[in-house]
């Protein structure tokens, strides 16, 4: 009897294992931590196009990772982008009119939102907006600018 | 010459034809030890999947890993260290992960299957079943058949997830990839029907390696040469069987 309720708790254990990685496996529910559970202040800023900035996308500023993007969402009302990011509480004396914008890390790197400070004594803090913002650049866009701006420039000639 | 290809041809035709039927044959129980004789069914996933369970999650762990560190160093090259989530996950759960999974289980469950049936057979435990108007196949074969059946997927997905969690570790933990990106990249690239295809692969490679283990085993020559000899070919013919198997299936798919 003894053998037996071993060998079924062995079991158990193995097949509760397996569906939890299976569950684990469909759902991509990650641990990944998103800045959660430690001291944050979250701040908006607008974009025009915001590329293929994905939530949990790394917010840096000098090229250290500060924070997270906590969402991405278009407003109906603005027709823009809003990007909502949380920043580590330690970092709380960023100029309140820094810059924000979305860079690439290398070629094929992942997209990422770029502060750069400003000059202002106030701070950035808890739901506070960045007014100045630069937009993803998008490559098809530039390939017709450089296109159309050459095709211009014969014409004027 | 011509005379002995006829004969190997004509040896292979027979195999394949034995050990179709005799896949039927199992399938024809498996419903009923499924429902009446589960007990049994359970004592052979412990067989099979509980007690496989620490030699799957090691072999994972440092599966992923490796993969963690080839991805990283490779794909810096090129600055892309953020997808080596990516890649690890498309590797892990298309490919390695069934694939090293059906193997180890050949290794570790499968021989013991087929030595275990082949030693009941060479000391006549089959036959004594038979006399007393216990079918073999019912009482023997069939729950290891289902049992190994139900723990490769099982097996497969732990073997994937502590994958994962080891690329993580090397990947984000020595060498400073950041963790969002790899989860963020991982899971904007990986889709529904990429894990569907790595469990639909385990399921096959569970029903090959189950059926080969126990059909070997079953046909032993009766003797302690003979056992040693059915539980090598059981493996081999598995790792042939799951690789080429392996291919279609991926052909199919994409």
């Amino acid at each position: 009897m003894q053998q037996t309720r071993s060998v079924e708790l062995g079991t158990g254990l193995f097949v509760v294992l397996g569906f939890a990685a299976l569950f684990f496996l469909t759902t991509q529910t990650t641990g990944s931590e998103n800045f959660a559970g430690k001291d944050t202040y979250t701040v908006t800023a607008r974009f025009e196009n915001i590329g293929n900035l994905k939530s949990r996308a790394p917010v840096s500023m000098s090229g250290v990772t500060i924070g997270r993007v906590r969402s991405v969402a278009f407003d109906p009302d603005q027709l823009n982008a809003v990007v909502t990011f949380a920043i580590d509480g330690r970092y709380d004396q960023i100029p309140d009119d820094s810059d924000a914008s979305i860079l690439t890390a290398g070629l094929l790197g992942s997209q990422y939102l770029g502060l750069q400070a400003g000059g202002s004594d106030t701070y950035l803090e808890q739901d506070s907006e960045i007014q100045f913002t630069q937009s993803a650049v998008v490559i098809e866009n530039l390939i017709s600018k450089y296109l159309f701006n050459s095709g211009g420039r014969e014409d004027s000639e | 010459m011509l005379r002995e290809l006829y004969f190997i041809a004509r040896g292979f035709l027979r195999t394949s034809g034995a050990l179709f039927l005799f896949f039927l044959h199992l399938l024809q129980y498996s419903p009923t030890v499924l429902f009446r004789r589960f007990p049994l069914v359970v004592h052979q996933i412990h067989n099979a999947g509980a007690l496989s369970l620490v030699i799957i999650m090691i072999c994972g762990f440092f599966v992923g890993g490796v993969l963690g560190l080839q991805g990283v160093s490779n794909l810096a090259r090129f600055n892309a260290e953020d997808s080596v989530g990516t890649l690890t996950a498309f590797s892990l759960l298309k490919e390695l992960g069934p694939v090293i999974t059906a193997l180890l289980f050949a290794g570790r469950a499968g021989t013991a299957l087929s030595s275990e049936i082949g030693l009941m057979k060479a000391t006549d435990q089959l036959a004594a079943m038979e006399m007393m108007a216990t079918n073999p196949v019912r009482r023997v074969l069939v729950p290891r058949f289902l049992g190994g059946v139900i723990s490769m997927p099982l097996l497969t997905a732990v073997f994937n997830v502590v994958g994962l969690f080891g690329a993580h570790m090397v990947a984000v933990g020595l060498l400073q990839v950041d963790a969002g990106a790899f989860w963020q990249q991982l899971q904007a690239n990986v889709a529904a029907s990429d894990v569907y295809e790595g469990i639909i692969k385990s399921v096959v490679f569970g029903i090959v390696a189950s059926l080969f283990a126990v059909w070997e085993g079953y046909n032993a020559v009766p003797t302690a040469e003979g056992v040693g000899r059915a539980t090598t070919r059981a493996v081999v013919r598995t790792a042939i069987a799951v690789l080429i198997l392996d291919f279609m299936i991926t052909a199919v798919a994409i």
